[in-house]
């Protein structure tokens, strides 16, 4: 019993101690200092003020397109190279799967400058000195970054799926193209909205790709793309956290909080309804 | 010939993508690494490298403030990780989730605001620069201690802390012959999250040292800042290097603590 009290106690505070920066933002988001624990009175003004600040709209809206965009193309590429990789001979997949290890194990900064690098010497050698770096080259940074997860979180949802499945779709008819989407892809579904997620939530997060691999556009214009990661980071280079950051921390943390409260009864609920099936079964 | 469609032709486009993104960089770092500005053939980035005691210094400091912050994760995350998956002591699995849960909130936000409360509370990184790293680094990275560490431990044959028991070790002993063991190929991998992720960061050192404390993610960073393409290719093969010996050592590491689980499991 003293042992489970002490149990408790220690994980209890290490989950304080791991909430205490975020909880402190969110508390000062209620008053309108310029520094963290300087107490100037209640007020809800730096929630109007973050919406009304067009420099992190702006970044907040790049950084969802990217998000959307890459996390899209990384599914799409992620799941065909998966799909085409366990129908290939043992070696060919093998192959595949430790290329696909590559950007899994290397460190983010060295695969970054690896892009950039390249960028520059296509840029110089092969379109005469002309600069790459757009939209495009952030994009597929974030996919280098992200496909070989979906890759990964899709892999074994093809080994537990049924071959037979597929052979009698065949058998009944069907072409190789129709028993792909009809028969294959609805049994790995939960692995590629996995490794959406996982794509998404990465380049969210990303600072270091990001930086190496931009260049001018989306919601900037002519000016230099800047997502959240990146503004915060030129942000804090310079001085504290900026005040109305502290709200939008505030609206971060409800949102994941909101997701992950609503997965957590999703999957309650749907424990139960498995179980009351099979037991309506028996 | 018409070329009828195979579902293996399906991993075409992922393989394109992989060696135009992934494999050419990784040549055109070496390309770079071993050229001058010119681009011929040339030594500089690599007798540079190891004649400057201020980029030996980076590369000790790294392995160092990685090393420790490696060993404090695991020093608080393994027996947390051991509280949370042993039934006795917690049966609630939401716990889990709230430690996962700050690693979706933006991380450049999380460590400003780590710099933020620390400075509050008297420890600015222009004072206390490692310090201030060091916690910065901790509080990022055990996540990351915990989710495989967690894993490993729900997997523990408790049957066999029950037998070392029964045959009259001490509970530390039980502990360290029977519960340790198990867990190797997650202490293993732990590790190398955060060992790597460490040496290599740009944001956390950066922000919470104030620019005091160079890593190998921060002289990279410089060296793209000032279009060094040549040294940064040295220094990011440099750190290739090392995540390949380390990906080396600790894969014949989990083989043999395989082996050794299946030789305990005969017996």
């Amino acid at each position: 019993m003293v042992k489970k009290i002490f149990a408790q106690i220690y994980i209890w505070l290490i989950l304080l101690f791991m909430y205490i920066p975020i909880l402190v933002l969110i508390a000062f988001s209620f008053t309108t200092s310029v520094n963290v624990g300087v107490w100037t009175g209640f007020s809800f003004d730096l929630y109007p003020a973050l919406f009304q600040d067009g420099e992190i709209m702006a970044a907040l809206g790049n950084t969802l397109i990217i998000a959307f965009i890459s996390s899209a193309v990384s599914v799409l590429l992620g799941t065909t190279g998966a799909i085409g990789a366990f129908y290939s001979k043992k070696r060919a997949m093998r192959a595949l799967d430790s290329v696909n290890q590559i950007p899994v194990v290397n460190a983010e900064i060295v695969m970054a400058l690896s892009l950039t690098v390249m960028f520059v010497f296509v840029g110089s050698y092969i379109f005469r000195g002309a600069n790459l770096f757009s939209f495009w080259t952030l994009l597929i940074g974030h996919v280098v970054l992200s496909a070989p997860f979906v890759y990964l979180s899709i892999k074994p949802k093809l080994q537990q799926m049924d071959p037979n499945l597929y052979e009698a779709a065949l058998d009944l008819g069907a072409t190789p193209r129709s028993a792909l989407y009809r028969v294959t892809l609805p049994q790995i579904l939960p692995g590629i909205l996995s490794g959406f997620l996982l794509a998404f939530t990465l380049s969210l997060d990303d600072f270091i790709i990001t930086t190496f691999t931009r260049g001018p556009g989306l919601l900037n214009g002519q000016g230099t793309i800047e997502t959240l990661s990146t503004l915060v980071q030129a942000k804090i280079k310079k001085g504290p956290i900026p005040p109305e950051m502290r709200a939008l921390t505030t609206i971060i943390f409800l949102v994941v909080l909101l997701l992950v409260v609503g997965v957590t009864l999703y999957r309650y609920f749907h424990k139960d309804k498995k179980h009351s099936r099979r037991r309506m079964a028996r | 010939m018409k070329l009828r469609f195979q579902r293996k032709y399906l991993c075409i486009p992922y393989w394109a993508f992989l060696i135009l993104f992934v494999i050419i960089p990784i040549f055109i770092i070496i390309y770079y690494a071993f050229t001058d500005t010119n681009g011929f053939f040339s030594m500089d980035a690599l007798i540079d490298f190891f004649t400057s005691p201020v980029k030996i210094n980076v590369l000790l400091v790294s392995i160092f403030i990685g090393l420790q912050t490696t060993l404090i994760c695991l020093i608080i995350g393994y027996p947390l990780s051991y509280f949370l998956a042993n039934k006795k002591f917690n049966k609630n699995v939401v716990l889990v989730m709230l430690f996962i849960m700050p690693m979706w909130i933006n991380f450049v936000l999380r460590t400003g605001a780590t710099r933020d409360v620390l400075f509050w509370l008297g420890i600015n990184g222009g004072t206390y620069p490692y310090l201030a790293t060091l916690i910065g680094m901790v509080y990022n990275y055990l996540p990351f201690v915990i989710l495989p560490l967690y894993t490993t431990m729900l997997k523990i044959d408790q049957s066999q802390v029950e037998a070392a028991l029964d045959l009259g070790a001490s509970p530390m002993r039980a502990f360290t012959h029977a519960v340790v063991p198990q867990t190797l190929p997650g202490i293993v991998s732990a590790s190398m999250m955060v060992f790597m992720p460490t040496m290599s960061s740009y944001v956390i050192s950066d922000t919470l040292s104030e620019g005091k404390i160079s890593l190998f993610g921060n002289t990279i960073y410089l060296n793209f800042s000032n279009s060094q393409w040549n040294t940064g290719s040295f220094m990011a093969l440099i750190m290739l290097v090392i995540i390949g010996l380390l990906m080396f050592v600790t894969r014949n590491a989990n083989v043999k603590a395989e082996d050794r689980a299946r030789g305990t499991g005969l017996w």
